[in-house]
Parts: structure tokens; C-alpha cells; sequence
């Protein structure tokens, strides 16, 4: 189960449809071990592809030295998908490294509707979870 | 003093739970083939063709190792060696 804050989950959307027709992708850390997702952070998509994204190498290290400079993990790992639908591809899984990690999938193929799904990858298995947004 | 190496979450089967092991090497390949003898496997995963793998970032203090020799860079004594599995993914 996710369970997310309305203003982290309108982040989210707001990234996905800002970037539309790139795919958008970025992290939510929390403190370590609380799966409780606080702090939004965009990242650029390296690739700038309508169909692949790819976290920035450097910006990605400076990242992940400041979760472990604050105690913090990637809570919610989250990207867009632009013509298909929010669920992993067979790339999304393969690549998927963070087995703690929600990996959080946002669909922008409708321009009325976005979805927003999430799932557990974990050594190449997909389970989609329940979402819970908190007012 | 020998060289730390910084082991992602996912390959941590490979050093035994360990987020920080330490080896030694004038390259960063030969530090690879150094941990490789406690650590079988872990070159695999890393290294592919003679290359280090597309989507796996290694960074050499804070620097990414695409960015100077790839698997020539010089490493020495007191140097940081983080991998860090690439985020990405796509459509299909």
C-alpha cells in the first residue's frame, strides 16, 4: 500500500502533465525505514524521450549522497508514461534497483484523466498496491 | 589506507550484507578484479564487454568514471568509489 499526501500526489500529476510528451520522472524521499514518502524532488529526464527516462548520472549521485547524509531512502520512485499505460514495462522492470522503493507510474496518454498507480518490484516481480492520497 | 567502495542496495548479495567494502588497484579495473576475489560475481555485474554496464553509474569520489577513463580511470589510496544502479525505464 501507498500511502501518500494529496500535496505530494498533485506534484506528481503536475510534473507528469508539465512534461507531457516527455516522460517525467523523480524521486519522494522519506526517513529511512518509515515508508512514509515527504520530500519531492523533480529530477531531469536525461533522455528527454517521449519513451524512455533516465535519472542524470551526477545529478542522481548528489541525490543519493544527501538521503544518506539525512538518513533518508526514495520512498516513492516515480515516472510518466505518455502514450501507454501506467503500468512497468519489461524496461521499468528490469532496470527497477530499489526493492523498498513504490515505484509510482502516472499515465498522461488522456488529456482529461491521469492515472496513477503503484507497484512493488522486486527482483524482477511486479505487485501493484493499493494507493491511499491523505487529505 | 585502501580504496572504499560504496555497494548499492542490490548488490549487496555479493558482499554479504556489506554497503561498504574496500579493495585496492591503480584502475578502476583492476580495483574491480580485486574485489572480484572476495566478492565473486560482483565484476559481472558491473563490467560487460569490456566495458563498464550501460546502466550501472560508477563514480570515483564525485565524479562520474564516464566522465574521465571509464574503466582506466587511476584510482589511489583514500579514493571513494560509489556504484549506483541507473533509474531508468520507458514506455516498453
Amino acid at each position: 500500500m501507498l500511502t501518500i499526501p494529496r500535496a505530494l500526489y498533485d506534484k506528481i500529476v503536475a510534473h507528469a502533465r508539465a512534461d507531457h510528451p516527455d516522460e517525467a520522472c523523480g524521486v519522494i524521499a522519506g526517513p529511512a525505514g518509515s515508508d512514509r514518502p515527504e520530500r519531492f524532488i523533480a529530477m531531469l529526464n536525461a533522455a528527454r524521450s517521449p519513451t524512455f527516462y533516465e535519472f542524470d548520472s551526477t545529478e542522481q549521485f548528489r541525490l543519493w549522497r544527501e538521503m544518506d547524509d539525512n538518513d533518508e531512502e526514495p520512498v516513492v520512485i516515480y515516472h510518466s508514461h505518455t502514450a501507454t499505460e501506467a503500468y512497468p514495462s519489461r524496461t521499468d522492470i528490469s532496470y527497477a534497483s530499489e526493492p523498498q522503493a513504490h515505484y509510482v507510474l502516472v499515465s498522461t496518454r488522456d488529456e482529461d484523466a491521469t492515472e496513477f498507480r503503484s507497484y512493488r518490484i522486486c527482483d524482477g516481480e511486479v505487485t501493484e498496491e493499493p494507493v491511499t492520497v491523505v487529505e | 589506507m585502501a580504496i572504499e567502495v560504496r555497494i548499492p542496495t542490490i548488490l549487496r548479495t555479493y558482499t554479504d550484507g556489506a554497503k561498504q567494502i574496500e579493495g585496492t588497484g591503480s584502475t578502476l579495473d583492476e580495483l574491480i578484479t580485486d574485489l572480484e576475489h572476495r566478492h565473486g560475481g560482483l565484476r559481472d555485474r558491473l563490467v560487460e564487454g569490456g566495458g563498464l554496464r550501460r546502466f550501472v553509474n560508477v563514480y570515483l569520489n564525485d565524479e562520474d568514471v564516464r566522465f574521465l577513463a571509464g574503466l582506466e580511470t587511476p584510482v589511489k589510496d583514500g579514493d571513494t568509489v560509489t556504484v549506483l544502479p541507473a533509474v531508468a525505464g520507458g514506455a516498453r
